[in-house]
């Protein structure tokens, strides 16, 4: 009866999103003996690389594995549509801003059930996929934002990489051209508007649990202050980072906040010779604080303990060292072992600016973990205010967190 | 209602047990008949209308969170749902900006479509060609429509900016998509673009059944043109145009894809409507109840005008 009652549930609500992704959702739901089931959200370009690591570890486990890959977008419908129907996969891919949401459900099990302590991995990434002192979920491969600028642009002009906020402003007010912009960010009204303003918040002290305080307040100013200055377009707040991407590579914008997915695109580009640093902070001396993106793999309750050991022992393979450097070498990403990702970043100086900002990065869900969407969607409704011109900064973020 | 008439005269002549056993297995059969007809679409109602209607209803007044998926306990609240919304700051802006939506949808698709159809009644050369390729947008599917009207828009570069640029109409870009006073102004001009051929067609329906004499008679009597679309036309297309406008109502409301492809909602809100922000609280936050609590007001809303609808068109059957 429960059962009937909790597969309508999913029937009637997730309708929508469901019905793409129940078709498909059958993979994870044959529970065959000797083969792990493994869901992620990989494109097309890296699921090959995951599922040659996949087939390794499987391998060595001398067990079989089945991948199925899903689009990023529907993974949560997936996932709960399969919670409720018994049919988790072994082992389960899941963004890190979810992994608590999640995890707090009770479909998730504990991976040091398994002997993965995460030794060696930055804070922030435990953090990620830690609810309530349980670690749930591990990334073997992380990314961030940083600064990404045309080397050439910088050199004519004579501007080294800015490092504060100011020299960041002036360098995009020299860099504004007839046509271009000195730089290009995203504020658009989804979580990546939210994701990218984090590193201005939390290098100057703000905390998403108080946006009205002046710290907050004046780093919605400053960002404000490039678009209204007219050194970032007003598009901004249309723009997701693939459409940030794209003007930084068509030559409308010198400098971009981005990360290191679009390494593979930018190495691409023809004629185009770029670098990457940390973001600037406010003032020399600030510790920067960017958030941790990355995917985390986890071993849902499927209710065969045999099963779920062998889902954990191929987790802790797929995450370890050498698979690290494999994953984000193909994708553009940071090893998320410390020692990995200085490997990684001795080989690329691109690579350098994104470790070092992994080093001090921030998990988005540490602080108010399940409720951290709604905290999300404040912040970006009040970034979305202040740079439309519909409100001041400070009235912004006031009428944002009041809903 | 006929077999019954039928069998009446034969009840007094025949002899009485034989057939009254043959009426009565017949009967049983025609009974059985009669619900085999019946409950296909008694099932089909039940699971696909009756099922989720009911479990909307209950879930706006559950704590429904993802937890409820995995251990299948969503915890009644009564009217705590539906307290938070409307006590939320979003509400009264997606109120307003529904009906903004809605009206202006409906009254930009209408007379556009009016039109269509009136110019469309004079048969001219190519005129059916023409009539289909005005049918394009509600083949398009939309949210590839939405991403071509996003780069028509963009302010940058965009073509319809580029184009007003030229001609002189204006000397600053129209932030289109990006300023909040404008972003419903653009989202609310593509959804009339959507709505064009359904008003269209249906209106020339109308008019194509609207007899010539008509026409004839009053043109004898000095009625032409504008007097002949106002005394003959008009009275006549009333019946289809209550429908048309109730029905255009009732899709409106609803409207997703459209916001979700152009602005998703933004910016600043500025587009966010009844629509979106019961798929932003379920799909983005995760908080089904307060989602379902948003999208049963707008049931609400939909059936006040499908109860209209529904008195129109008796009233249009009636006359």
């Amino acid at each position: 009866m429960r059962r009937n009652h909790r597969a309508g549930a999913v029937a009637a609500s997730a309708a929508v999103v469901a019905l793409a992704s129940t078709a498909c959702g059958g993979a994870g739901a044959a529970s065959d003996p000797g083969t792990l089931t493994v869901t992620d959200t990989m494109s097309d370009t890296s699921a090959p690389i995951y599922d040659e690591i996949y087939a390794e570890c499987a391998a060595d486990l001398g067990v079989k594995v089945r991948s199925h890959h899903v689009a990023g977008s529907g993974l949560i419908a997936t996932v709960l549509q399969q919670a409720s129907s018994d049919t988790l996969p072994d082992v389960l891919m899941l963004d890190n801003p979810d992994v608590q949401q999640i995890a707090s459900s009770g479909a998730l099990s504990p991976l040091t059930d398994y002997g993965i302590t995460g030794d060696g991995f930055p804070r922030g990434v435990l953090d990620a996929g830690t609810y309530d002192g349980e670690l749930y979920g591990i990334a073997p491969v992380v990314n961030t934002v940083g600064l990404v600028y045309d080397a050439d642009l910088l050199e004519e002009a004579g501007i080294e990489p800015p490092t504060t906020w100011g020299e960041l402003r002036d360098a995009a007010a020299r860099l504004t051209t007839e046509g271009r912009y000195g730089i290009a960010f995203s504020g658009a009204n989804t979580f990546e508007g939210t994701w990218q303003f984090l590193p201005f918040m939390w290098s100057n002290g703000g905390q998403e649990d108080d946006l009205t305080s002046p710290q907050v307040t004046e780093a919605l100013d400053f960002v404000n202050g490039l678009v209204q200055d007219g050194y970032a377009s007003a598009s901004t707040v249309n723009w997701s980072q693939n459409d940030v991407n794209d003007q930084f590579l068509a030559g409308k914008a010198a400098m971009m906040v981005n990360g290191p997915w679009n390494m593979p695109s930018l190495d691409a580009a023809e004629g185009l010779r770029y670098a990457a640093v940390p973001l600037p902070v406010p003032e020399e001396g600030d510790t920067l604080a960017a958030p941790l993106g990355g995917e985390a793999f986890t071993v849902p309750r499927t209710g065969d303990p045999e099963k779920m050991a062998q889902a954990g022992a191929f987790v802790g393979c797929v995450t370890a060292g050498e698979n690290q450097l494999a994953m984000a070498t193909g994708r553009g990403a940071v090893p998320s072992d410390t020692e990995v990702a200085a490997e990684a970043s001795a080989e690329n100086p691109v690579v350098a600016a994104f470790a070092d900002t992994v080093l001090t990065a921030r998990a988005r869900t540490a602080l108010l973990g399940p409720d951290w969407p709604h905290a999300a969607t404040q912040i970006y409704t009040a970034v979305q205010l202040a740079l439309t011109g519909s409100e001041p900064p400070a009235d912004a973020l006031e009428r944002a967190a009041r809903n | 209602m006929t077999s019954t008439l039928a069998a009446g005269p034969a009840r007094a002549a025949a002899a009485p047990d034989v057939v009254a056993t043959r009426r009565r297995s017949a009967r049983s059969r025609e009974r059985l008949a009669q619900w085999a007809f019946l409950v296909p679409a008694i099932v089909y109602v039940v699971v696909f209308f009756g099922y989720p209607i009911v479990k909307n209803l209950v879930m706006g007044s559950q704590d429904y969170s993802v937890r409820t998926f995995v251990s299948g306990e969503a915890p009644w609240v009564g009217w705590a749902n539906y307290a938070e919304v409307v006590s939320s700051g979003i509400f009264r802006t997606t109120l307003v900006n529904t009906a903004l939506f809605t009206l202006g949808s409906i009254v930009g698709q209408f007379v556009i479509g009016l039109l269509f159809a009136l110019f469309f009644k004079r048969r001219f050369p190519l005129s059916n060609l023409l009539r289909s390729l005005l049918l394009l947008p509600w083949l398009l599917p939309m949210i590839a429509g939405t991403a071509v009207w996003r780069w028509i828009l963009d302010q940058d570069g965009g073509v319809l900016n580029e184009t007003l640029r030229s001609l002189h109409l204006i000397s600053e870009p129209i932030h289109w998509l990006t300023s909040p006073d404008v972003a419903l102004v653009a989202v609310i001009l593509v959804n009339v673009w959507v709505g064009i051929p359904f008003n269209m067609t249906l209106l020339y329906s109308g008019l194509q059944s609207i007899p010539d004499e008509l026409y004839e008679a009053g043109a004898l009597d000095g009625a032409t043109g504008w007097k002949a679309f106002w005394h003959i036309t008009w009275p006549n297309l009333r019946a289809v145009v209550s429908v048309v406008l109730v029905l255009g109502v009732i899709y409106t409301l609803k409207v997703l894809d459209i916001i979700l492809g152009l602005t998703g909602g933004g910016p600043a809100n500025a587009t966010q409507t009844l629509a979106t922000d019961s798929y932003h609280r379920s799909f983005q936050e995760f908080s089904f109840g307060t989602g379902a609590a948003v999208s049963n007001i707008l049931i609400v809303v939909s059936l006040v005008f499908a109860l209209v609808y529904l008195r129109v068109n008796r009233r249009a059957v009636d006359e």
